[in-house]
C-alpha cells in the first residue's frame, strides 16, 4: 500500500497532493532557509496566521459578488493581502517602536489570528452554503483538492524559486552581515520585505496543503535540519529544499497509504523526523558525532596524563588510564611501562619541559597561547626552533658523561 | 439589561475571560521585557497535544488529567526547546518553531486517529474556547450572588481561572524583587546571589499555569493574545514596572469586557442574528488597544532611538 503510494499508483487525487506536497516542500525549504539564517524564523508564525482574515473577507467578497466562495484563487489573493497588511503592521511595530521583534510576532499573530476567528463566525452565521472548506484553511485539506488547485499550487512554488533564485545573494549577504550589505549600498529594508514577501507566498502557496498552522514548520524544519549537514549558505539552501521536498513527498505518500492521516501534520512529524536524525547523526554538529570527539578527547587526556606518570616513575591507579595504557601496549598489565611506553613517556615529559620553556619565552608568546596541554609541539614550532628550545635546556647535569 | 439575563447568562463568562486575561498579561509583562514572548505562543500551541494524550489515557473529558496533560506537555515542550538550543546549537527561535509545530502536529494526528465523535474535543474548540457557554444556569438575578444553592451551580472553570489568577499574583508579588532585577539586570542580580536560572524557569512555568487555566475556558487565541498585548501596549505608557503592570491589567480587563460585550452585542446593534467568537473579539480589541498605543502611547519609541527612519 505504501509502495503503491509513493510511486503514485493510489490515484488521482492522491498523485496530485503528493506532486504539489513535494514542490510545496521545496519552495518552502529553499525560502525559509534566508529566514533561518537570519534569525528570524518565527516571523513566519505572524505572516501565516495573518493570512486568516484575508481569506474570510475574500470569501464574503466572493459571496457578495455572487460568487463561488471557495474559488481558491479569490481566496489566496484575500490571504495574501492580509499576510502583506500584518507584515507591514510587524514591521511598523518593530521599526517605530520600543517593542522588540517577538513581541511584535506574537502581537500581530494573535491579532490577526482573532480576527480571522471572528470573521470566520460571521461566515456561519451568514447562512452562506459550502462554507464548510473555510476550516480547512486552518489545518490543510487535500481531500477535495483540484487540478486547478494543484496548477496554482506548483506555478506558485516554481515563481518563488525562482525569484529565490534571483535574489539570493543579496539575500545571503543581508542574513549574514546586514551592517557590511548596507555599506555596500544595499537596501537592507527593501530586501528584508522581499525576503518576507516570498515567506508569504510560500505561506500562501501552502494553505490547502498543509493549513496555516503548520506551514511554519515546513519554512523552519528542513533549513535546521540542512544546517546540520553543512558550513556553506548555498548547500545548506539546497539541503533544506531536498529535506522539505523529501518531507513533502513521503508525507503525501504516507497520509494516501492509510485512513485518518491528515497530510499536513503527516508532512511536519516525516519533517521532524529528519530533523532529528540530523541532530543526532550529521557530521561534526550531531550529538553522536560531538559524543565521539568528546570521547576522543578524553582519551588523549587520560594517555597523556598516564605517560607524564610513567615518566616520572609514579604508578597509576586511575583505571581508565592504566586501561588505555595497555590497550596501546604501552604499559604491560602489572602496571610496568614497556620499552615502546618508556620512550613515549620521557619524549612527553621532555615535550612538557619544551613548552615550559616556550611559555617562559616573551618572543614565543603566540605560540605559548596555543598551549592545551595536548598539542604536539613539532605542530607549532620548526625544527630549528625546537633544536634551539632543546639547546636551552641542555644535557643531563652533575653526572659525568 | 436586567439582573434576571445578566447574570446567568453574561455575569460568568465577562468574570471567565476577565479573570483569564488578566492572569495571561501578569507574567507577561515580564515575558515581554525578557524578549521571550514567543513562549505564550510555544505553550498554546503545544498544549493541545497534552489534552489529547490524557484523554487517550482517561477515555474520558475530565478536567483534571486534561490540565495535568496540558501542563505535561508544556514542560515537555521547554525541556525539549531548551534540549535543541543546547545540543544542535540553533538560535531559540527557529528552535521554538521546530518543537511547537511538532508536537501541534502530534496533537491533531492523535485527535484525527482517536475516535472523539462522542465527545466535545476537536482542534476548533483548542484554539477559540467556547466562552459563550460557561453560563449560570442556576442563577435567577443578582440576589443569586449571595445564595449558597445557586453559588454551587457556578461553571467550575471560574473557580480554576480564579485560583490560577491568586497563584500568579502571589508568585508576581512574592518573587517581585528577584524577578524585577534579573528581568532589568541578569548580570547584576547574579552578582548579589539571586539564581536567575531557577528565576527564569519559575516564571515560564507560572506562564505556562496560567495559559492551561486560561486555555480551559477561553481558548489559545486569547492565551496568545493576552500574554503578548496589553503588556506591549502598557510598554508604550509609562518607563516604570509598577505602573506598566497596572496598565496592563486595565489593558487586559478593558479588552476582555469590550471583546465580549462587542462579541455578543455588536451584531445585534448591527441589525445581525447571531453572536460572533468572544474569544477572536477579545484578541481583536487587545489588538486595537495595542494599535492606539503603538500610536499615541507617551513612551512608545525607544529613549534615544531616532524617532522616525
Amino acid at each position: 500500500m505504501l509502495w503503491d503510494a509513493l510511486t503514485l499508483q493510489l490515484g488521482y487525487n492522491a498523485t496530485l497532493v503528493a506532486v504539489g506536497a513535494t514542490l510545496l516542500g521545496v519552495s518552502a525549504g529553499v525560502t525559509g532557509t534566508f529566514l533561518f539564517l537570519r534569525k528570524r524564523a518565527l516571523v513566519s508564525d505572524a505572516i501565516s496566521h495573518a493570512t486568516l482574515p484575508g481569506v474570510c473577507l475574500a470569501f464574503m467578497v466572493l459571496v457578495a459578488f455572487g460568487g463561488d466562495g471557495r474559488n481558491l484563487p479569490g481566496l489566496l489573493a484575500g490571504s495574501a493581502v492580509s499576510a502583506w497588511v500584518g507584515l507591514l503592521c510587524m514591521n511598523w511595530l518593530t521599526r517605530n517602536t520600543r517593542l522588540a521583534e517577538d513581541a511584535a510576532i506574537g502581537a500581530i499573530l494573535s491579532v490577526f489570528f482573532g480576527l480571522g476567528i471572528v470573521l470566520l463566525t460571521v461566515i456561519q452565521t451568514m447562512g452562506v452554503g459550502r462554507q464548510a472548506g473555510l476550516e480547512g484553511f486552518l489545518l490543510g485539506s487535500t481531500a477535495g483538492m483540484l487540478w486547478a488547485d494543484a496548477l496554482i499550487i506548483a506555478a506558485g512554488g516554481a515563481a518563488t524559486l525562482l525569484l529565490v533564485l534571483i535574489i539570493r545573494r543579496p539575500m545571503t549577504m543581508v542574513a549574514f552581515d546586514p551592517e557590511y550589505a548596507a555599506a555596500r549600498g544595499l537596501p537592507v529594508h527593501r530586501i528584508d520585505l522581499a525576503m518576507m514577501g516570498l515567506v508569504m507566498a510560500v505561506t500562501v502557496v501552502g494553505l490547502k496543503i498543509v493549513g496555516l498552522i503548520l506551514i511554519v514548520a515546513l519554512l523552519i524544519i528542513p533549513p535546521v535540519t540542512a544546517r546540520f549537514w553543512t558550513e556553506r549558505s548555498d548547500r545548506v539552501v539546497l539541503l533544506a529544499g531536498l529535506a522539505g521536498g523529501l518531507a513533502g513527498y513521503l508525507g503525501a505518500a504516507l497520509s494516501a497509504s492509510a485512513p485518518n492521516l491528515p497530510t499536513g501534520p503527516i508532512i511536519v512529524l516525516v519533517s521532524f523526523g529528519f530533523f532529528a536524525l540530523s541532530l543526532l547523526f550529521a557530521p561534526v554538529r550531531g550529538v553522536l558525532a560531538a559524543v565521539l570527539q568528546h570521547l576522543k578527547f578524553q582519551r588523549r587526556v587520560h594517555i597523556r596524563q598516564g605517560l607524564l606518570a610513567l615518566a616520572q616513575g609514579q604508578k597509576i591507579y586511575e583505571p581508565l588510564t592504566l586501561r588505555l595504557l595497555t590497550r596501546a601496549g604501552l604499559v604491560r598489565a602489572d602496571g610496568v611501562a614497556t620499552e615502546a611506553g618508556k620512550a613515549r613517556a620521557a619524549k612527553a615529559l621532555r615535550d612538557e619541559k619544551r613548552w615550559e620553556v616556550v611559555r617562559a619565552d616573551q618572543a614565543h608568546e603566540a605560540t605559548a597561547a596555543l598551549y592545551d596541554g595536548l598539542r604536539d609541539i613539532e605542530t607549532v614550532l620548526t625544527h630549528d626552533q625546537i633544536i634551539e628550545i632543546d639547546r636551552q635546556i641542555g644535557g643531563p647535569q652533575g653526572v659525568p658523561t | 439589561m436586567s439582573g434576571e439575563e445578566f447574570v446567568p447568562l453574561s455575569l460568568t463568562p465577562l468574570l471567565i475571560g476577565t479573570f483569564a486575561a488578566i492572569a495571561c498579561a501578569l507574567p507577561g509583562n515580564f515575558l515581554v521585557l525578557r524578549k521571550q514572548a514567543l513562549i505564550g505562543d510555544a505553550i498554546s500551541h503545544v498544549v493541545l497535544p497534552g489534552i489529547v494524550v490524557a484523554f487517550l489515557l482517561t477515555g474520558a473529558i475530565s478536567t483534571w488529567p486534561m490540565m495535568l496533560g496540558a501542563a505535561g506537555a508544556a514542560v515537555v515542550a521547554v525541556v525539549m526547546i531548551e534540549a535543541i538550543r543546547r545540543l544542535g546549537q540553533i538560535e531559540p527561535g527557529a528552535a521554538m518553531g521546530v518543537v511547537f509545530t511538532t508536537m501541534f502536529a502530534g496533537g491533531v494526528l492523535l485527535l484525527e486517529q482517536t475516535d472523539t465523535s462522542t465527545v466535545h474535543l476537536d482542534v476548533e474548540h483548542a484554539l477559540y474556547g467556547n466562552l459563550e457557554s460557561l453560563i449560570w444556569l442556576d442563577a435567577v438575578g443578582w440576589s443569586s450572588l449571595l445564595d449558597i444553592t445557586a453559588l454551587a451551580g457556578l461553571p467550575p472553570e471560574l473557580s480554576r481561572i480564579a485560583l490560577a489568577l491568586i497563584g500568579v499574583t502571589l508568585f508576581i508579588w512574592l518573587f517581585w524583587r528577584p524577578l524585577k532585577i534579573s528581568t532589568f539586570d541578569e548580570g547584576f542580580a547574579r552578582t548579589i546571589g539571586i539564581r536567575t536560572g531557577a528565576v527564569g524557569m519559575a516564571l515560564v512555568i507560572t506562564a505556562a499555569i496560567a495559559a492551561v487555566a486560561a486555555f480551559d475556558a477561553v481558548g489559545s487565541i486569547i492565551v496568545i493574545a493576552m500574554f503578548i498585548c496589553p503588556p506591549a501596549a502598557a510598554r508604550m505608557m509609562t518607563n516604570r514596572l509598577e505602573a506598566q503592570i497596572a496598565w496592563s491589567v486595565v489593558f487586559a480587563s478593558l479588552s476582555a469586557i469590550a471583546g465580549y460585550v462587542l462579541a455578543g452585542y455588536g451584531p445585534l446593534w448591527l441589525g445581525g442574528a447571531d453572536a460572533v467568537s468572544a474569544a477572536g473579539m477579545i484578541a481583536t480589541m487587545s489588538g486595537l488597544i495595542l494599535a492606539c498605543a503603538a500610536l499615541w502611547g507617551p513612551c512608545r519609541t525607544r529613549a534615544g532611538a531616532p524617532s522616525t527612519a
